[in-house]
């Protein structure tokens, strides 16, 4: 089993390698954001494509087929919130918000790829570089829950952040 | 109910692949970065360095391992303590040199290519080559000058995959100079 600290220093040397290789400039920062959350998009199908992790949803469609979409909708992003994110990050999102209409707000108060950089808002500029692979990560996941939804993040006070995750209906 | 149990196992099995799954999305990125392989290869040794040379400090804090005073020491430590701790396997230790300054870690299954294939186009990529970089930028940090590379690679129809360790030198600086 892979330890924490070679993911920690393995994302932070690929942000940094993706900047490195970059001009300056708004579209390629765009293009470096890009590229970070590609990369976390795959790795977050990837951990969701287990067998049993299959199995499992197979189950929650089963018990839940007849109610309403939102419900599953909710069980999924809790199930982010919870096993996802535990998994990942070592523990759970501190508060889930929804506006019941297919818009949710994951707040992680002390977000682990945030809290070896500053403590406030020092390097404010750059906390988006480090965020976008989790966004990647988020959206990678829902889509191979049946999910498609677009990812954004924002931090005002580091090492707190917010993923606004947007359901998209297809 | 089963669904608990599910769920604790899935977290276990999450986790041993989330740093095999970002590895091979870098890996795959490089490929489409980089025209050839030889560039790809000199990049993860190169991310490799710089996380090597992060990864001593973590090291050192964790694991209470005292200086080492020779190349066998230092062979014991990388592979019973480091390797097991951030990699969770224990390399085997073999092929020692006569002058005692070279050896060779045998990995029997490299947690970094579950699930991976090397396509015929990539036949000259080293694709755990970040573990060569790793081993040199960390073992820079203490004073060691070494050259570690791939000499044996299970991804391409090898028996196991074998990293040559090779002592240069000692570091009398305390300030290497380091990589871009």
């Amino acid at each position: 089993m892979a330890d924490e600290a070679l993911f920690l220093l393995l994302h932070n040397e690929m942000v940094s390698g993706v900047y490195k290789s970059a001009e300056q400039g708004e579209v390629e920062n765009g293009r470096c954001i890009t590229k970070l959350e590609n990369m976390g998009f795959r790795v977050g199908q990837g951990l969701i494509e287990r067998k049993n992790t299959v199995l499992l949803l197979v189950d929650l469609f089963r018990f839940t087929k007849d109610t309403a979409r939102f419900k599953d909708e909710l069980d999924i992003m809790k199930f982010i919130c919870k096993d996802f994110w535990t998994t990942v990050f070592k523990k759970q999102i501190d508060n889930l918000r929804t506006n019941h209409q297919g818009i949710y707000v994951l707040q992680d108060n002390k977000f682990r790829l945030l809290t070896q950089m500053s403590a406030g808002k020092q390097y404010l500029e750059h906390a988006s570089k480090y965020l976008a692979f989790t966004c990647g990560l988020i959206r990678g996941g829902l889509s191979n829950l049946g999910i498609k939804s677009i990812v954004t993040a924002e931090v005002s006070s580091m090492p707190a952040c917010k993923f606004q995750v947007m359901i998209q209906k297809s | 109910m089963s669904r608990q149990a599910n769920r604790g196992t899935e977290s276990k099995k999450m986790s041993s692949e989330l740093f095999t799954l970002t590895y091979g999305a870098l890996v795959t990125q490089l490929c489409k970065d980089y025209e050839n392989d030889e560039d790809v290869n000199k990049q993860l040794d190169k991310m490799g360095y710089n996380i090597g040379v992060r990864l001593i400090e973590d090291f050192l804090a964790r694991s209470n391992v005292g200086k080492c005073h020779d190349f066998r020491e230092t062979a014991d430590v990388i592979a019973k303590v480091a390797f097991k701790m951030y990699l969770g396997i224990t390399p085997s230790i073999t092929n020692w040199s006569p002058a005692g300054d070279e050896f060779s870690l045998i990995m029997e299954n490299n947690p970094l290519v579950d699930f991976v294939e090397l396509p015929d186009s990539h036949s000259s990529l080293i694709y755990s080559n970040l573990l060569c970089g790793v081993l040199r930028g960390a073992l820079e940090m203490v004073q060691m000058a070494v050259e570690a590379k791939f000499v044996q690679d299970a991804l391409k129809g090898d028996g196991v995959t074998e990293i040559r360790m090779r002592f240069i030198r000692r570091i009398e600086d305390n300030l290497p100079v380091g990589e871009e």
